[in-house]
């Protein structure tokens, strides 16, 4: 069963009014491909990291679109740079830059260290 | 003085028109490449939405062929193409030389070759097949894996060439879809001790009675739909075919043994058609396909005077689509003689 205890329990709701989509918005700019994204799921099939760990690419990709950076930060850590989810893309989604830029945004904007 | 319309192709846009024009008292010439018509019909076994057999569809068809007024060219190919004031003449490969009024060019499509995605294995490993293989073994009653044995677990890969970067093809062939339903109900009433799987970006039933069928897949055959791109196949030691996918509703990676795995092939630009194109200077588009001067209300208009479009060589159709608009190809050169004989 589902212990609430005895503070308030947060929402589980994405509230996309407030959450902080610069990430995003900084890949955006400079990475057009990540509109591409159809989540299909093709990049998490080959990801050698995802057959091993919690770590899911087209998540990774939809959490970081709704501003969900608190799971994206520690997740992004995981992804070894090897590229293969770029090459399987049918959409032609760059998704090895995305987490290349993703860092730096998270640099940029400070948002490692909350 | 009566008219002549030269229809190149003779699968179903072809033969429906020629079968309209004819019947509207024009005399019509048919080229076909190969040796008997009925272009790709001739290699499937049931039709989809009502899996009515092909047999049916291609009596119709042939019934046309038929027709007095129809001179059929097998086994012939256009090699040359002029347009003077008000005629096209053609030249055929076997050297003859044909004036008309009007051409419709009905080169349909070509199945994507599935080789090219070597990440599926297919023609490395033997037990990776396509759609249109797997029609023929409907047609011979046996479906077998390379061993002789009868498969016990099969998947089916959708969008095989189709929405797809990698190959170049953009578009969605739009019919994959469908088939995949279709061929998993026949697959699991050959074998009803089979287990079918199919693996799906998105599933596209946008015509007439696909849904139901889609329904009736989950419903009265056991069909399992998982979505994912499936991004590689693999073989192990006693040939059966490993799959990697991640089932994106799970949000997990997951890995499947199969004994026999199905590639949904895609349509692309006949290679008819591109030839067509570089001899005659009719434009394609983005896809390789002909590209039709209005899309709302000019499908079957060429930006040659004279030249008409019918069928799958202006984008992916069904049967039903391709005959309609074969007709209405039809339709507009019925204008456009009478326009020329004013």
């Amino acid at each position: 069963m589902e212990q609430f205890g005895f503070s308030i329990s947060k929402g589980r709701q994405i509230d996309f009014e407030s959450n902080d989509r610069r990430i995003a918005d900084f890949i955006f700019e400079r990475e057009p491909s990540f509109r591409l994204c159809i989540e299909c799921g093709g990049c998490s099939a080959t990801c050698s990291t995802a057959n091993f760990t919690r770590f899911s690419l087209r998540e990774l990709h939809i959490l970081i679109k709704r501003g969900e950076n608190d799971k994206v930060r520690q997740n992004i850590k995981k992804c070894m740079l090897c590229g293969k989810c770029t090459l399987i893309c049918p959409r032609g989604v760059n998704t090895r830059n995305i987490i290349v830029l993703a860092k730096q945004a998270f640099q940029k904007y400070d948002l490692y260290a909350l | 003085m009566s008219k002549h319309v030269i229809v190149i192709g003779g699968g179903v846009a072809g033969l429906e028109a020629a079968g309209r024009l004819s019947k509207a008292g024009i005399g019509v010439s048919l080229i076909e490449k190969e040796s008997k018509t009925g272009g790709h019909l001739n290699n499937w076994y049931k039709l989809f939405p009502d899996r009515r057999d092909s047999v049916e569809v291609k009596e119709y068809l042939d019934g046309i062929s038929l027709i007095e007024g129809i001179k059929l060219l097998a086994d012939t190919t256009v090699e040359k193409f002029t347009r003077n004031r008000n005629h096209i003449s053609v030249t055929t490969s076997s050297g003859q030389e044909m004036d008309a009024d009007a051409v419709i060019v009905a080169t349909g499509f070509d199945l994507f070759k599935s080789a090219r995605k070597e990440e599926y294995g297919y023609g490395i490993y033997e037990n990776v097949i396509t759609s249109s293989d797997l029609e023929e073994m409907f047609r011979n009653g046996k479906i077998k894996l390379s061993t002789g044995a009868s498969p016990r677990t099969i998947g089916i890969v959708h969008c095989v060439g189709s929405r797809d970067e990698k190959v170049g093809n953009l578009y969605c062939s739009k019919l994959c879809c469908v088939t995949a339903v279709k061929q998993a109900i026949e697959i699991r009433e050959h074998l009803p001790e089979s287990k079918v799987f199919c693996f799906y970006m998105d599933m596209r039933m946008g015509g007439a009675h696909y849904e139901e069928l889609y329904r009736e897949a989950q419903e009265s055959y056991g069909v399992s739909f998982i979505r994912g791109k499936v991004s590689e196949a693999g073989e192990t030691i006693d040939h059966k075919i490993v799959i990697k996918v991640e089932d994106t509703l799970a949000g997990r990676p997951l890995k499947m043994e199969l004994d026999m795995l199905v590639l949904m092939a895609g349509m692309e630009m006949s290679e008819g058609g591109r030839k067509i194109a570089a001899i005659t200077g009719l434009e394609t588009g983005d896809n390789r396909f002909f590209a039709a001067t209005d899309n709302h209300y000019g499908s079957n208009r060429s930006n040659i005077k004279g030249v008409f479009y019918a069928g799958t060589c202006t984008a992916p159709m069904n049967i039903t689509e391709t005959i309609s608009h074969a007709r209405s190809a039809v339709s507009e050169v019925m204008d456009y003689l009478k326009e020329a004989n004013k």
